[in-house]
């Protein structure tokens, strides 16, 4: 019993929810550290960032990470799915007039639409730079590097693309609004003295990483 | 002192295989000193008077405590105000001409019994798979109050406690989860001296069948804790997700 409790439970679904979730927060902080080298467009920072992008495709230690990075995007999303199925199931009849605005925020009732949502942003962003860097037509730079630099720089010459990347910063910021504090209440860590400090950094983490991801497409395209 | 006249839409369901539909009713002659229940109780008398079926819901005690009567009131469990049952709903809260909705509790694992009564034997299911404390009663009972508690914990276990089992935290959640209710049968035992020897097979088990009656997953959204009339915190359902864990990791088989 003990085995299935930790797998396949309700509360177990969403340990492991907020594992991958609180992981993939890790993930941000990293991603956003380095791609924030991408507003220095001198053609200096242009050779810094390739150098930056082929260390990070092939230092093994990085790999090692990214496959756990991989694996956890791919759980999460899937985890994710079979909760919103789980919880459409438990009410089979919907209310014909309901006031949840009264009793909660709607973004924590739609975690799930948000989670598609930046899933299906994922797809767009791997596509067009984690694709074509791994196995990608690229030119090489001054230094023998895959320009990365310039493929990340069309892209965002191209306002619709940096639409795109911008309205989902916004929903990915909605997403974390709710999921970092939550992740941290489904793990059972929830304390009078320290819930009030985890909700403020949550809501910190929820509108600065964000908008600084949403700040290099639209610096790039207004610096173009 | 006015009277109301009132618009009720009611869920009326013949019986648990009845599609069921909301019905409109005007009632008249509403005084705002009335509960809920009472204006329910005066429609419910001319229904009968006219030879129509009366509207079935669920009441008993009529003073917060029972956690028998129901109804979701304008899109809210127990309807609009905070820390109440239907019964503690009075009609000062609304004006003359309001149009109020009234449904039953909805939830796959809350079937419907007649128009806005439903079945919450799923939540007698849980407690019966170990809501309780397994006491000696052959005559050698040891006194309750000789074991020391801090008093923080004996004041949380006893908000616990305070859960009528009314089942507006499932009502109200976006995924019909009864997480808060199991949460609180949960730590009403856990944070005792007495509850503990049973802990661990205590929310096992109570998790497991939970899960077997389908009620959803918990979201975190906090629409529980606001809408139940005990308010019973949020801080209880961390609780059992901790109590899961280490019952999980640590448990013989």
């Amino acid at each position: 019993m003990a085995r299935s409790a930790l797998l396949g439970s309700s509360l177990a679904k969403k340990y492991w929810m907020a594992l991958t979730g609180l992981f993939l927060c890790i993930f941000l902080i990293a991603h956003l550290a380095g791609n924030l080298q991408l507003l220095d467009m001198s053609p200096d920072g242009q050779l810094k960032f390739n150098a930056y992008a082929k260390f990070m495709t092939t230092f093994p230690l990085v790999k090692v990470v990214s496959y756990l990075l991989y694996a956890s995007i791919l759980f999460h999303a899937f985890d994710g799915i079979l909760l919103a199925l789980q919880n459409r199931k438990a009410r089979p009849v919907r209310y014909h007039y309901e006031k949840a605005g009264a009793n909660s925020t709607w973004y924590s009732r739609q975690m799930a639409l948000l989670g598609t949502l930046v899933l299906v942003f994922l797809v767009i962003h791997m596509k067009g730079f984690w694709y074509e860097m791994h196995w990608g037509d690229l030119g090489l730079d001054a230094d023998g590097n895959k320009d990365l630099y310039t493929l990340v720089a069309a892209a965002f010459s191209q306002p619709w693309y940096v639409a795109i990347y911008v309205v989902s910063m916004a929903v990915l910021a909605f997403h974390l609004l709710h999921g970092f504090a939550s992740a941290f209440q489904s793990l059972g860590l929830n304390h009078p003295r320290y819930t009030p400090l985890i909700k403020n950094v949550g809501v910190f983490f929820a509108v600065v990483v964000p908008v600084f991801f949403a700040l290099i497409p639209v610096w790039m395209f207004i610096n173009a | 002192m006015g009277t109301m006249k009132l618009t009720l839409k009611i869920w009326r369901q013949s019986g648990p295989n009845d599609k069921g539909k909301m019905v409109s009713y005007p009632v008249n002659d509403v005084s705002e000193d009335m509960s809920f229940l009472e204006m329910l109780d005066v429609l419910n008398d001319e229904l009968v008077r006219n030879g129509d079926d009366p509207i079935a819901f669920d009441h008993d005690c009529r003073e917060g405590i029972c956690g028998s009567c129901s109804l979701f009131i304008n899109g809210e469990a127990h309807g609009p105000g905070r820390g109440i049952t239907t019964c503690q709903l009075h009609m000062r809260k609304f004006k003359d001409g309001d149009v109020i909705q009234v449904e039953p509790w909805r939830a796959g694992a809350f079937p419907v019994v007649k128009d806005l009564v439903v079945d919450r034997s799923a939540f007698d299911r849980i407690q019966a798979a170990g809501g309780f404390v397994s006491v000696n009663t052959s005559g050698n009972l040891v006194d309750g109050n000789a074991i020391p508690i801090p008093k923080n914990d004996a004041d949380s276990a006893f908000d616990a406690a305070t859960c009528i089992g009314c089942g507006a935290c499932v009502a109200t959640c976006t995924n019909s989860s009864a997480m808060l209710f199991v949460a609180a049968k949960v730590s009403q035992f856990a944070l005792l001296p007495q509850g503990r020897p049973e802990a661990r097979k205590r929310v096992l088990a109570m998790v497991e069948q939970m899960d077997k009656e389908g009620f959803g997953n918990c979201s975190n959204t906090g629409a529980c804790e606001v809408e139940c009339p005990k308010g019973i915190s949020l801080e209880h359902i961390a609780r059992m997700n901790r109590e899961y864990v280490a019952a999980s990791v640590t448990k013989d088989r």
